[in-house]
């Protein structure tokens, strides 16, 4: 009976097999047809070649490049590279400050942008707002009548939230719309710094800006510590107004001559220019981010919305400082209670407090796509670079090996493993059939995998990583040698071949598992934690280890134990490799009942190893 | 077949390598080895190459690059084909790439003359930087610290699993012995380390420690019963695992290092060194030094690391008392072995069943008077006591 259920999961586990090789096929057939996949799978920078982008540090002003920082965006960039697959891309510097980044394959416009942007996230209190260009914008006016605090955000709304879901005044229809209208956001500043109506958007700037000399609106007293408030409307001085005043969203480069400097207020526009703002000194600065992530937000039933939102975790303390300047600005009027998240010197968001955040928990909602989010989420992460890069020159790039190494590779490869299959023959005798079927089987699921993993990780196969895989084959062809030789354990003490098949197998297994185990886990640790192409090898490490796993488990396994059930086998022929004889099985004594036992001996009698 | 009586003979422990017993002679191999490869580094150092140290570029701009323009840049160079050291490669359409180790100023310039003599271009066509390197200490710092995490977690792991440190612990002794005689060894070869023999380092460690986790499975079962009937010593219960596993460990071996081989021999025949060949010695290196420490380097460090337990003292006594028994006993014991060991396992009496009359009568050769066939003094197989069949695995 027992035996019935070993054939009948044996053949389940081998249809299940198939199943599994199936749907990989399937997958890879579907990326090719519908997708950007290839059969074959994608190369590495030595083996294929690919792009070569330089990147030239931008300098403002007479501010130097120091070493230290171009090491440092050095490794950021490497990160930031690796996020994006497990590709092996190099790093390195040029002429000492110069950066050359080179990937295989052809990389998109943004990806190449998320490279070298510098994505240095603050925190500004926001000063006053006004519309991005200087166009009146007359007809939005009325419309967007003091309604504002449902939806405050000039550029989307953004939400300092303390859960993901509660925090939004989630019937906020203005936010996806707002953000791409530059009219709105100039009207709804308008509206909300109403002690001082003026009609004309640009002007609207004046109101917050001319008064600041007087502390007119300043019942901001609550916070009135005077000098190096990063609150205080004292600090927009003359100057700023004039800058405030002058600046046009719409032109190009208007804000190229911007000097971000954390510790005084600046002058800047939103990301897509429709408002412009007079920003307070940082108080929160983006190193403080310990963790970011972009996903849908939660609404507050629960479900998702279809609006993006990146979380942010701050560190101890970023969480602080973000809890005190919360505490201080939910008393202040609009706009002095907005919080603007900068990127780059621009604005992303600048959402009010509706309360004290104290957990160091942000979010910022904003206008932006899922995968833009996603790229933020991972440039946030990493953290900024010190300095922004411009794009010097981006090459195609010819492959550092010869097509030969490979071509030669492969070649002996094939060559070893013949000479692997006519080894296993010559020990296992046909038995040496299921090592080379199962390895035979192993390449095809890796080669799938591969190629899938190409299309979907952007996963490239290096010179180390196809030497990796043939070693892989020592790994895979040890499992079942484990196997067999657990097998001829048990068959040399006596069972029959079925028996000795599942003692075995139980044996095998952990061995199996814990040397397997061992491997997964150096892969695991050393793809989270290392960089470039030590990821590259742990990933492959890690692919043919699972492989591995599978394979036995599900193909060799099943394969022994059916075939355990053929005579051939079973009554061990001389070349079934699983002759009692040969491996000087010793006679078995049964219990023949009534106290008697039975001798049964081997099928010829004498000569049995153990005894010669 | 040879090979197979070789295999059982192993299993039954009627041949056995006495791999435990002449640990001394192993520990000293061990030890000529790691000097040879610590002298070999510090000779040698390792020729790092320059994706490590940053090094020199040159640009060369032309307005039709010659189809091998690979080997008109090396000979512009004055570097053998198969000189390592110089990577060339063609950027777009009309730039090559050549980028050397590090050059000082006069070198540079004599390299820039060269490149566009033989490239037949105008000097100022030929731009020479410095690059730092792809493989800095960052990355070398965050790969090592994964590596310390990583061994860290896999002694948790191991110690865990087979519940006993001391195991672990000569698990990551054999591991560090590998990578340093590999490193070592490879050092002779005077080859280049590049990022993919770092590569081929790696991927040593995990085949190391997996081939020592193989056959510490076995020691651990054997000592395992070893500890629970106490009929044989720690020591003799750890060799014989290596004995019974050293038909596994040499198939493996070979059958891991065939592919390596014909890596290694192909590429040597016609590529000359380059990547293929500095992994594929790397990679053969490692696999054997790998098979040696597992077979004979852990296990006897387990059994010296062990040695002092107290629960190892106590088992060597208990099983120098059964082994007196037991020689006392088998002269003078005709009938089948114990009674009550037939109870409880007939089919281990199979085992015995060697020394027993029984058997004798069919096969005197084995039974020379009043000896014992080894294979029914020892062994773990030869236990009158199993678990339950309801508590087997």
């Amino acid at each position: 009976m027992a035996q019935m259920s070993h054939a009948k999961f044996a053949r389940r586990a081998l249809a299940g097999m198939a199943v599994l090789a199936l749907a990989l096929m399937g997958l890879l057939v579907g990326s090719n047809q519908f997708g950007d996949g290839s059969y074959a799978p994608k190369l590495g920078l030595d083996l294929e070649g690919g792009t070569q982008i330089i990147l030239e540090p931008r300098v403002t002003g007479n501010r130097e490049v120091s070493p230290e920082q171009i090491a440092q965006a050095r490794d950021i960039i490497v990160q930031r590279v690796d996020a994006g697959g497990v590709a092996g891309a190099e790093v390195t510097t040029q002429g000492g400050r110069n950066i050359v980044v080179s990937m295989p394959g052809t990389p998109s416009k943004s990806t190449e942008d998320a490279i070298r942007r510098s994505s240095q996230l603050q925190f500004r209190p926001v000063l006053a707002i006004a519309a991005g260009s200087p166009q009146p914008a007359p007809s939005v006016s009325p419309s967007a009548s003091p309604s504002a605090p449902a939806s405050p955000g000039a550029s989307g709304t953004a939400t300092p939230s303390v859960a993901p879901s509660a925090s939004v005044p989630s019937a906020n229809p203005a936010s996806p719309s707002a953000t791409n209208n530059s009219a709105i956001p100039g009207a709804l500043t308008t509206g909300t710094t109403s002690p001082s109506p003026s009609p004309s958007p640009s002007a609207s700037a004046s109101p917050s800006a001319s008064p600041s000399p007087s502390p007119s609106p300043s019942p901001s007293g609550p916070a009135s510590t005077p000098a190096g408030d990063p609150f205080s409307l004292e600090q927009i001085t003359p100057e700023l107004t004039a800058q405030f005043t002058a600046l046009n969203c719409a032109e190009e480069g208007s804000l190229d001559e911007l000097v971000d400097d954390p510790d005084k207020p600046i002058v800047t526009c939103d990301a897509d220019g429709a408002a412009k703002y007079i920003l307070g000194p940082v108080v929160v600065s983006g190193d403080k981010i310990s963790d970011a992530s972009a996903g849908y937000q939660v609404g507050p039933n629960g479900q998702q919305t279809s609006r993006v939102e990146i979380q942010l975790n701050l560190n101890d303390e970023g969480a602080k400082q973000y809890a005190d300047v919360s505490k201080k600005m939910v008393v202040l009027q609009q706009p002095q209670n907005q919080l603007a998240a900068t990127l780059d010197s621009r604005v992303i968001v600048a959402p009010s407090f509706n309360e004290a955040i104290l957990d160091g928990n942000a979010s910022i909602t904003g206008g932006f796509g899922i995968d833009e989010a996603r790229d933020l989420a991972q440039q946030l992460k990493f953290g900024a670079l010190p300095i922004s890069f411009d794009l010097q020159t981006r090459e195609q790039i010819s492959p550092t090996l010869g097509s030969e190494q490979l071509r030669y590779g492969l070649y002996a490869g094939i060559i070893g493993l013949l000479l692997v299959v006519l080894y296993s023959l010559a020990q296992y005798r046909l038995l040496g059939l299921v090592t080379v079927a199962s390895i035979l089987v192993a390449g095809l699921l890796t080669y799938l995998a591969i190629a899938i993993l190409g299309w979907s990780h952007n996963y490239r196969l290096d010179m180390a990583g196809v030497t990796g895989l043939i070693v892989a084959i020592g790994f895979t062809a040890d499992s079942f040698i484990v196997y067999f030789e657990r097998i001829r354990d048990e068959l040399r003490e006596g069972r029959s071949l079925e028996s000795a098949v599942a003692t075995g197998w139980d044996r095998a297994k952990r061995t199996i598992l814990i040397a397997d185990g061992v491997n997964f886990l150096a892969a695991i640790v050393l793809y989270v934690l290392a960089s470039s192409s030590v990821r590259g090898f742990a990933f492959t490490l890690g692919l043919t280890t699972l492989l591995d796993i599978l394979i036995v488990f599900m193909f060799t396994h099943p394969l022994v134990t059916l075939l355990a059930r053929l005579p051939f086998f079973r009554d061990g022929h001389r070349f079934s490799g699983l002759d009692p004889q040969k491996l000087g099985a010793v006679k078995k004594t049964s219990y023949a009942g009534r106290g008697r036992f039975t001798t049964k001996p081997p099928r010829v009698a004498g000569g049995e190893g153990s005894a010669s | 077949m040879k090979f197979s009586d070789l295999g059982n003979d192993l299993y039954t422990g009627k041949r056995s390598i006495p791999v435990v017993r002449r640990r001394a002679r192993f520990y000293l191999v061990s030890l000529i080895l790691m000097a040879i490869a610590v002298s070999g580094l510090a000779i040698n150092k390792l020729n790092l190459g320059l994706e490590f140290k940053g090094g020199s570029e040159f640009r060369v701009t032309s307005t039709s690059v010659p189809g091998d323009y690979e080997a008109t840049a090396r000979e512009a160079l004055g570097a053998a084909d198969d000189s390592q050291g110089v990577r060339v490669s063609k950027l777009g359409a009309g730039t090559v790439r050549v980028q050397t180790e590090r050059l000082d100023d006069v070198e540079s310039a004599r390299v820039r003359t060269e490149l566009a003599r033989t490239f037949s271009v105008a000097e100022e066509n030929v731009s020479a930087t410095f690059i730092g390197p792809s493989w800095g200490d960052s990355v070398t710092k965050q790969a090592l610290r994964a590596l310390i995490i990583f061994v860290i977690l896999v002694a948790a792991v191991l110690a865990i699993y087979f519940r006993n440190w001391k195991m672990a612990l000569a698990a990551l002794i054999a591991l560090v012995h590998d990578l340093i005689i590999t490193v070592g060894i490879y050092s002779f070869s005077k080859f280049e380390v590049s990022p993919a023999t770092m590569i081929g380092f790696l991927t040593v460690l995990g085949y190391s420690i997996y081939d020592t986790v193989v056959v510490f499975d076995k020691v651990r079962e054997n000592t395992n019963e070893a500890f629970a009937n106490g009929r044989m010593s720690f020591a003799k219960a750890a060799n014989l695992a290596v004995n019974q596993t050293l038909v596994r460990s040499l198939n493996t071996t070979v059958i891991g290092i065939l592919p390596i081989l014909s890596v290694m021999v192909v590429g040597a025949i016609f590529l000359g060194p380059g990547t293929l060949l500095d992994l594929a010695l790397v990679l053969f290196i490692g696999i054997l030094v790998g098979a040696y420490s597992s077979i004979f380097l852990a296990t006897p460090l387990l059994v010296s690391l062990r040695a002092k337990d107290d629960a190892v003292v106590e088992l060597d006594k208990r099983a120098s008392r059964s082994q007196a028994k037991r020689d006392r006993e088998s002269p003078a014991v005709a009938a089948p072995a114990d009674p009550d060991e037939v109870d409880v396992d007939p089919d281990r009496e199979a085992a015995l069943a060697t020394s027993a009359p029984m058997a004798s009568g069919e096969d005197s050769a084995t039974i020379t008077g009043r000896q014992v066939h080894k294979y029914a003094q020892a062994g773990p197989r030869n236990q009158p006591k199993r678990p339950p069949k309801s508590r087997r695995k």
